[in-house]
């Protein structure tokens, strides 16, 4: 019995280590085809680089990190305002009732598929901006309103949660004092909220770097570097998904190194949110 | 002038409830304009009929089967691992640096890119193991992309369990095991296939780490190192390529309605535990 | 009659917190001892290191001896499930698992290997009926257990421990949450029990010990202050403090 129950444990431990057991592989699975080629072509020459060029053995993958940068504070831009506004109003100013219903209404966000995402920028956007400000339609302004709604629920979702860790007491007592509700929120809730909300816009940005299948649908993914927001771009992630079909030798290995790229600002995204986070409950 | 501080607040309420308001009508938008160019393309022979000429003509028969098989592959190796770790670090682990580290390593997970996946499963299974562009291949790697979700809503339904269960079962002479597959699970059960249907939900929806593990196969699968395509991966080729207007609106639409389908299940499932546990 | 328990020098440490005090005291076959003292005195914490319950604790410490049967329960080789069939545990909030009435009693004989129907039947039949509960239940054994009323499910609770055919039962204050007529029926099912049973009976209600007990133990603050008799701890106490609580001058 004693032996059984020991064993079971073990079994248990390994489990748990499957997910960093996984990112452990990817990291490896990525570097080991990625790497050859960024020390070929040179760390500095890759990061910097503004010639994408396959054919010629050309990787600079500089144009696809500006990409993703616009289209990222573009998302922020857009989403921001947007989802700390549903945030506050879901968690201080809604009855609990609506508050229950809308909160997985906008977490359903979340769940309609990114290619839906897509399409909706390229039948519902790409005729409105040709209309009124010109250009083909695809470009950093259409990926950045359609990112910034997808990353909306992400940060909204979290904002709930940090707004609704507050102590209600904290909310007594500025109310005690006289202040309306919005003074109470602006000067005590959301200070005491600020490091979740913070993680919460992280992790949001983490999932705008990363999303590949709408931004492919929108963002015109021109290798160049923008200057404009009607400009097309192309970021790291589709550059990868764009050219992985038929890329082959040091091409493909050019596409695991931009990988390389986004995993590691993804996980720095991750540990930095990780640690605000986590500073939050020493804190208090 | 000093504006009032009720007045203020009148405007401050009505700017947060009409951005609210705003964010939530975007979501209706986008499943009414889809329901609305889409159902009327959906019928029978659409459903159960293969594509013919890319798609543009015929329906979408093996796509629903792929999109069956991925999720269910995905869900039959996730399922044992997440729920595994899940009763480690709830049972069998005080809350310590070993804990913290599994966690952290379920969040980063959480935030690995689709597309990360994608290639980390095409060099893996598609070419390091030589399952090809295949169902294997695009289940093993949704298995591991859906496997912090599963962890982190069954930890969720396992610590919502009453202590006082396990003391019961246990001053009855039952040992650890014992109480965590007779007590603690049964009753977890829900919340834990709240977390099973939440991965297929995103499973449902992939692209980018479907498309270069699974491929884009249009033929019915015979095995499991069949190359299969998915509804979203479909929808995406259709859309993308401008195959077919009509076609793609009907495979968004049925995506969108499974999408829901499941949300909703998964969101009654929780709420119907959680208001028994708390 | 010998002595079922035996403990030694026993001292209980959370972190650094003392919760009980060298506690010396011996538990004799088939009475009913029964536990008194003002809340936070160590009671339940003592009634739990009797099986080892307290082990649960992560930060639970514990030094002295525990002898059952003149075995040391606290040495290596102890079974714990062995240990807990032995010694049977009341809680004072009845917890039914969420299953119905017969699973819940089948519960424990099912976890050490009883299998045949039969068998779990007259079990089932027959510690309800120890526990005064299967005249009311009878006809509902496959209904929920969750849908009896509290007096009924702390009585389903001791059917629950007497179907592990313990030898020493610990009930944990199991009446608290009781209405008198619940209470009277649980004392009335206690007097029958003590014949086959060795009791130990934590209980908040000084009359209820009185009222059931064979000896009675008095603890403050972690301390065992006396132990004898029930007449004695009644009428002629020998501590000072003893004589307070009783009298009901504090806790």
């Amino acid at each position: 019995m004693k032996y059984n129950e020991r064993l079971i444990q073990s079994g248990l431990l390994i489990t748990a280590f499957s997910t960093i057991a996984i990112l452990i592989l990817i990291g490896v699975f990525i570097l080991k085809e990625g790497l050859p080629v960024i020390l070929k072509v040179g760390i500095k020459d890759f990061i910097c680089g503004v010639n994408w060029s396959p054919i010629e053995e050309q990787f600079g993958i500089f144009p696809m990190i500006m990409g993703s940068i616009w289209i990222t504070a573009g998302a922020l831009l857009f989403s921001l305002p947007l989802s700390l506004a549903c945030a506050i109003y879901l968690a201080e100013f809604s009855t609990p009732k609506i508050g229950k219903i809308l909160k997985p209404t906008i977490e359903l966000l979340a769940g309609i598929p990114s290619v839906v995402y897509g399409f909706m920028g390229m039948v519902i956007l790409f005729p409105l901006i040709r209309n009124y400000l010109g250009g083909p339609g695809p470009c950093i302004l259409a990926a950045s309103i359609i990112l910034g709604i997808m990353i909306l629920p992400t940060i909204t979702s979290i904002s709930i949660d940090s707004l609704q860790a507050v102590p209600y007491s904290y909310r007594e007592g500025s109310l005690a004092l006289g202040a309306t509700r919005w003074q109470t929120v602006k000067m005590v809730v959301l200070p005491a909220a600020r490091s979740g909300i913070i993680a919460g816009i992280i992790l949001g940005v983490g999932r705008a770097v990363g999303e590949t299948m709408a931004v492919i649908m929108i963002a015109g993914n021109a290798v160049i570097i923008p200057d404009s927001i009607l400009d097309p771009v192309r970021t790291l992630t589709t550059n990868i998904a764009l050219e992985m079909n038929f890329a082959t030798g040091e091409h493909r290995q050019a596409l695991f190194a931009t990988g390389i790229v986004l995993f590691i600002v993804i996980m720095l995204l991750n540990i930095i949110a990780n640690l605000i986070a986590k500073r939050k409950v020493i804190t208090k | 002038m000093k504006i009032k501080p009720a007045f203020t607040e009148q405007i401050v309420k009505k700017i947060l409830f009409i951005s609210t308001a705003f964010t939530v009508l975007i979501l209706l938008f986008i499943i009414f304009y889809i329901l609305k160019n889409g159902l009327s393309v959906i019928d029978l022979e659409f459903l159960l009929t293969s594509p013919k000429e890319l798609g543009r003509a015929g329906g979408i028969f093996p796509c629903i089967i792929g999109t069956i098989l991925l999720p269910l592959i995905a869900i039959i190796i996730a399922t044992p691992l997440g729920v595994g770790t899940a009763i480690y670090l709830t049972e069998y682990k005080r809350e310590g640096r070993l804990t913290r580290i599994i966690r952290f390593g379920t969040e980063c997970l959480a935030g690995v890119p689709s597309i990360i996946f994608g290639l980390f499963g095409f060099v893996l299974f598609v070419i390091y193991l030589g399952f090809g562009w295949s169902i294997l291949s695009g289940g093993l790697t949704l298995a591991f992309m859906i496997l912090p979700t599963i962890i982190r809503t069954s930890e969720e339904a396992i610590r919502a369990i009453p202590y006082s269960y396990r003391e019961v079962s246990l001053s009855l002479g039952g040992t650890k095991w014992q109480t965590i597959t007779r007590v603690v699970l049964p009753s977890a059960l829900p919340g834990i296939v709240t977390g099973v249907i939440l991965g297929i939900g995103r499973s449902v929806g992939e692209t980018a780490a479907v498309i270069f593990t699974a491929g884009s196969s249009l033929r019915v699968p015979a095995s499991l190192f069949d190359s299969c395509r998915t509804m979203a991966v479909h929808f995406y080729i259709l859309a993308r390529e401008g195959i077919s207007m009509e076609n793609a609106y009907g495979t968004a639409a049925i995506l969108i309605i499974a999408i829901l389908f499941i949300n909703l299940v998964s969101y009654w499932l929780m709420h119907r535990f959680m208001a028994k546990f708390s | 009659m010998g002595d079922k328990i035996i403990v030694k020098n026993l001292d209980l440490f959370f972190d650094t917190l003392q919760a009980l005090k060298s506690i010396n005291l011996r538990i004799k076959t088939k009475e009913i001892l029964s536990i008194i003292g003002p809340a936070n005195s160590g009671k339940t914490t003592f009634l739990r290191t009797l099986n080892r319950l307290n082990e649960l604790i992560p930060y639970a410490k514990l030094k002295g001896e525990v002898y059952l049967d003149g075995k040391d329960i606290y040495k290596e080789d102890i079974s714990l499930p062995w240990l807990r069939r032995k010694v049977g545990m009341v809680f004072a909030l009845p917890v039914p698992l969420p299953r119905t009435i017969f699973e819940n009693i089948a519960y424990g004989p099912k976890l050490y290997g009883i299998t045949s129907k039969a068998e779990l039947t007259e079990l089932v039949e027959k510690s309800l009926r120890a526990a005064f509960l299967w005249d009311e239940v009878k006809d509902r054994l496959n209904e929920s257990a969750l849908k009896l009323s509290g007096g009924q499910q702390q009585r389903l609770c001791i059917a629950r421990t007497l179907a592990l055919e313990p030898e020493v039962i610990l009930l944990d204050e199991p009446c608290s949450g009781l209405d008198p007529i619940s209470t009277a029926k649980i004392e009335e099912a206690l007097h029958e029990l003590k014949k086959e049973y060795t009791i130990v009976l934590v209980t908040n209600n000084t009359k209820q010990a009185a009222r059931v007990a064979d000896r009675v133990a008095f603890f403050l603050m972690g301390e065992l202050v006396e132990y004898g008799q029930v007449e004695q701890i009644f009428t002629v106490p020998k501590d000072k403090r003893t004589e307070d609580y009783i009298s009901g001058r504090f806790g």
